[in-house]
């Protein structure tokens, strides 16, 4: 074949919705209510799972997309009941497999915007596969893990990212089991955009999702998710006002990271070994600040900023880790079948059809 | 010295060596060189799954067996006429397959103290005279190809030796009145960056021609008439290439892009290498990460209106098992072809069995009924493809397509459809949308059903005011909304299973020349080669035998029952331990006799006209029926 391979135009970031059909430029504008579903949503009472849909209905409507053109799928699990409240295409698939068949969705399909919506047991625990290859490939599509450090559905027992010694129905002795970072390890996957971000701040919440949507790529967002009924008060430490000021650190490009407040502020500057450490702000004159760099193309700064959380919640990041551009899994894949229709010179037929079935070696009967 | 050929109906040719001999590749090319020559014929391929077994062990031990003749063909042969053993391994696992009086082509070369103890002889059985039975000729094929090839100057000693394949090939050519045009070019494109390598075989396909010509050993030449086939363009095939190739003609019919989610697995994985070359024609070829992500991938791309394949061999199939559940709960279509090998467990990689039937039937959690087709050649591979993604599509269902190892290598002479002449798929996506609710306001249900059909609508994303949830969870009829509601699963599982027993199937043809035979023989898959050419030799022996195929395993044809009854006695032969019998008592209440064998390869005919021999005769009053092969 004497194919011409199609340039892919990688020097030019494209956006995660780029290919997606938006609405007319003088339609009415869409509202949350477009986006909420007729069916009547089921988690338990004060579960965080309400407000993190609260805020994805109320952001959607600024994507501007058309609604058709969107589809989230969810595996199992309390957070994967989530398409069913959407007034969206969608899926409840089966457990951990979302991904792959996200993956299938949207490479097939570049005019969709797909979504996945995950847990800690279904993205960390059985899907765990599907999760690091999809963010490898980096596929175009936007996970939102919702991490309650538990298994809701189940009733009660401990998950991939429970604390050591968290006492369940299936660990009456406390869990032996290490955590799973989550952000580390989507790191480690090659994730092209990892992010982190809270049930309870809707602002926030809502600045990562449009960021995560317009990314072209594999947009991987934890979101930690209150479980009144499991684990309550899981993050309550970045939660409570007082104790969240020293704690939190709050994630900003081309800013230094800090935590704390005013006299007891602190700075993130590199040690001579490389590694990172928090210093009182009056000691860090002199000494290499970090400042924060998603697009860094090299991942070791910001799987230090995952690794500031050693699971004792001192320090706790929260924002974008990493956000750069590399090819997309569907866009190359499509890349390479259009180059080989192209480079066929016409498209398929019959004609190229009863060739290929013929091949090289054929004989007649008569 | 010129001889004249003498006339045979029928061979069978047997090529064994080392893996790294190239059997594989000379029994390729001498099939090409034959199917040109008009003959019908049938191969079977049998190699180690080690990729690399230590060479001259029996472990190690590849071969290609090829069956040509002037009539038709349904089996790669029992037993081979000739028999090629490049190494003492070869001659050791394969002489009990040799009838006596055969002519066995020994590598003299090859035949050392060390070589000959690597497999246990402790006498060159070419000395001690165990081979006095059979037409032994001894060639130092090695040699004689290192010598042909002494000018070659910048290839060395190994490189030339490897060059004895194409020797062999061009003996085995001479003797039976092959014509190699097809093999040079095959050479010259291989080689076509390499001009001394392509030189040297080319120089060692002709020594091997003029030694058969000039030596005495082989006096006598053979040549096997064209076969009497229906006029058309043929080509060989194997079975794998035939199941690529009907997805893509399928994916053409219907309009879809054909998108496959795979993993590598043996003996499966010669479909994924086709369709990934195949992007010129719109195939999309997702490698996953593992199995269930393959079927996975599929499924999404089905959900978005594409046509979704998966291809695996058994123990993918258990691994792909609930999301199979979850095509059937959601009703897409969905192709998701088994090429059955040898289980349970990793089990027999490169060997054939017909093991996963109840796999596929009942291999799922809950009442999760999926929709059967098997192909019972290396060329049907192709229709069925076909056949599958109809059902699929019509009936927005997962479809199993069960071949096996022994297809999916296999091949045989195929008549080249024309495109324009193959079934239409049409595949309507809905648009608008189908009910109202209480307000009387336009709404989608897509739980909603095609009254003929029982098909429920299939909606793809994009499509604006059709906006839908589906799910894996039970949905209630007609709206899809979740529901535990206890009536409305009862009456999902039996909506689900009607629609799948209600498919359309074409009725059982049943082969009774006699109109009355006492015995009825009942296949599916690849059994069809085996059984019909022991069908034949017990009617030329005067008995009087039915037979019939199964392509549709689920459902079965309509007439079934009635064609189970009108005999006295049903024999199914099957390379499992009785699984179709199992299904066919069960729900025909008839009493099968089901004859079995589990040993990787592909009944012989022999075994075969044993047991019907056995069943005819137990219609007998005066023979008792006892017979080890039946039961
Ligand atoms: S169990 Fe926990 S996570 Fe699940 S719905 Fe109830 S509160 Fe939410």
């Amino acid at each position: 074949m004497t194919s011409t391979p199609q340039s892919i135009d990688l020097g030019m970031p494209r956006s995660g919705l780029a290919d997606v059909p938006g609405l007319a430029a003088d339609a009415t504008k869409q509202t949350k209510k477009d986006f909420t579903s007729d069916q009547e949503v089921r988690w338990c009472p004060g579960c965080g799972d309400y407000a993190v849909l609260a805020a994805v209905q109320g952001f959607l409507p600024d994507l501007g997309l058309r609604r058709e053109n969107i589809v989230f799928v969810s595996g199992i699990g309390c957070s994967s009941r989530f398409p069913y409240y959407l007034d969206t295409y969608g899926m409840h698939s089966i457990h951990g497999r979302a991904p792959s068949i996200a993956t299938g969705l949207a490479t097939s399909r570049p005019d969709l915007s797909v979504w996945v919506v995950t847990g800690d047991g279904d993205a960390l625990s059985i899907g765990g596969n599907h999760l690091i290859h999809a963010l490898r490939r980096n596929v175009n599509i936007t996970i939102l893990l919702f991490n309650n450090k538990i298994y809701g559905l189940t009733k009660g027992q401990y998950s991939p990212t429970s604390d050591p010694g968290t006492i369940t129905k299936s660990s009456p002795a406390g869990s032996i089991d290490t955590p799973f970072n989550p952000v580390s390890l989507a790191l480690g996957a090659e994730a092209s955009f990892v992010a982190r971000t809270m049930d309870s701040d809707r602002a926030h919440l809502t600045e990562v999702l449009r960021q995560a949507a317009e990314h072209r790529g594999a947009a991987f967002v934890e979101i930690y998710q209150n479980c009144p009924i499991f684990n309550d008060g899981a993050f309550q430490l970045i939660k409570d006002r007082d104790s969240q000021a020293a704690r939190l650190v709050r994630l900003v490009d081309g800013e230094p990271v800090t935590a704390g407040l005013e006299d007891s502020r602190q700075v993130l500057v590199r040690e001579p070994n490389g590694s990172v450490v928090f210093v009182p702000e009056a000691e860090a004159s002199g000494r290499p600040v970090v400042v924060h760099d998603a697009a860094d193309p090299n991942p070791t700064a910001a799987f230090a900023l995952s690794r500031l959380d050693d699971g004792t919640m001192t320090h706790v990041p929260m924002g974008v880790f990493r956000n750069i551009d590399r090819p997309t899994y569907d866009d190359l894949v499509r890349d390479q079948v259009r180059s080989a229709v192209d480079g066929a010179g016409r498209p398929a037929d019959d004609a190229s059809l009863d060739a290929l079935l013929r091949g090289s070696d054929t004989w007649t009967v008569t | 010295m010129t001889t004249t050929p003498a006339q045979l109906d029928k061979v069978v040719i047997r090529f064994a060596g080392d893996s790294g001999d190239g059997m594989q590749l000379t029994g390729d090319r001498f099939t090409s060189d034959t199917a040109a020559l008009g003959n019908d014929l049938s191969t079977l391929p049998n190699f180690p799954a080690e990729i690399r077994a230590p060479q001259g062990t029996l472990p190690g031990v590849s071969s290609f067996q090829l069956h040509f003749a002037d009539h038709d063909v349904l089996t790669p042969g029992d037993s081979p006429d000739v028999l090629v053993a490049m190494n003492p391994a070869a001659l050791k696992a394969n002489l009990a397959d040799v009838p006596r009086g055969a002519t066995i082509i020994v590598n003299t070369d090859e035949f050392s103290k060390r070589n000959l103890s690597k497999v246990g002889y402790t006498v060159s059985p070419l000395e001690d005279g165990s081979l006095e039975s059979w037409q032994v000729k001894p060639v130092a094929l090695t040699s004689i190809t290192v010598e042909a090839l002494a000018e070659f100057d910048g290839l060395t000693r190994k490189e030339k030796e490897r060059a004895k394949n194409m020797f062999a090939l061009g003996l085995l050519s001479w003797m039976f009145s092959r014509t190699t045009a097809g093999t040079e070019a095959f050479l010259k494109s291989k080689f076509a960056d390499q001009p001394e390598i392509l030189a040297a075989n080319l120089a060692a396909l002709y020594a091997g021609l003029h030694y058969g010509e000039t030596t005495e050993e082989f006096a006598v030449r053979y040549e096997v008439a064209p076969a009497a086939m229906p006029p058309g363009t043929y080509r060989n095939i194997t079975g794998n290439t035939a199941l690529a190739y009907g997805f893509i003609a399928a994916s053409h019919r219907s309009g879809l892009p054909l998108v496959l989610g795979s993993y590598p697995i043996t003996p499966a994985s010669d479909i994924l290498h086709v369709l990934s070359s195949q992007k010129r024609h719109n195939v999309m070829t997702l490698q996953a990460e593992d199995e269930i992500a393959g079927i996975g991938m599929a499924l999404g791309a089905a959900f978005g209106g594409a046509l979704g394949l998966t291809t695996t061999s058994g123990p993918g199939v258990a691994l792909k098992s609930e999301t199979i559940g979850l095509a059937v709960s959601l009703e897409l279509p969905l192709v998701i072809v088994d090429v059955q090998r040898g289980g349970p467990s990793t089990g027999l990689p490169t060997k054939t069995e017909q093991s996963d039937l109840l796999q596929a039937m009942f291999g799922r959690n809950g009442e999760s009924p999926v929709p059967i087709v098997a192909p019972q050649s290396p060329a049907d591979c192709f229709d069925i493809a076909l056949e599958a993604v109809r059902m699929a599509t019509v009936y927005r269902t997962p479809v199993f397509v069960l071949s096996d190892g022994y297809l999916a290598n296999g091949s045989e002479p195929w008549r080249i459809p024309a495109v324009s002449e193959l079934p239409d798929i049409p595949v309507d996506f809905t648009t608008e949308p189908n009910a109202q609710d209480d307000d009387g306001n336009a709404v989608f249900h897509p739980y909603l059903r095609d009254s003929e059909t029982l098909a429920r609508p299939w909606a793809v994303p994009g499509t604006p005011g059709l906006e839908h949830r589906i799910g894996g969870i039970e949905k209630a009829n007609l709206t899809g909304n979740i529901s535990y509601d206890p009536d409305n699963h009862d009456l999902m599982v039996r909506l689900r299973a009607e629609k799948v027993a209600g498919i359309e199937v074409p009725d059982l043809e049943v082969d009774d020349p006699s109109g009355s035979a006492d015995v009825l023989v009942l296949g599916w898959g690849s059994t069809y080669g085996p059984i019909a050419a022991a069908t034949r030799e017990t009617r030329s022996l005067g008995m009087r035998v039915a037979r019939a195929h199964l392509r549709h395993l689920n459902p079965f044809p309509a007439n079934l029952g009635e064609v189970l009854r009108a005999y006295p006695r049903v024999v199914v032969p099957e390379m499992n331990t009785g699984q179709l019998a199992l299904l066919l008592r069960a729900a025909y209440l008839v009493d099968i006799q089901s004859v079995t064998q589990v040993r990787g390869l592909p009944f012989t005919t022999a075994e075969l006209v044993q047991a019907l021999t056995t069943a005819v005769d137990a219609g007998r009053p005066s023979v008792s029926a006892t017979n080890g092969a039946t039961r």
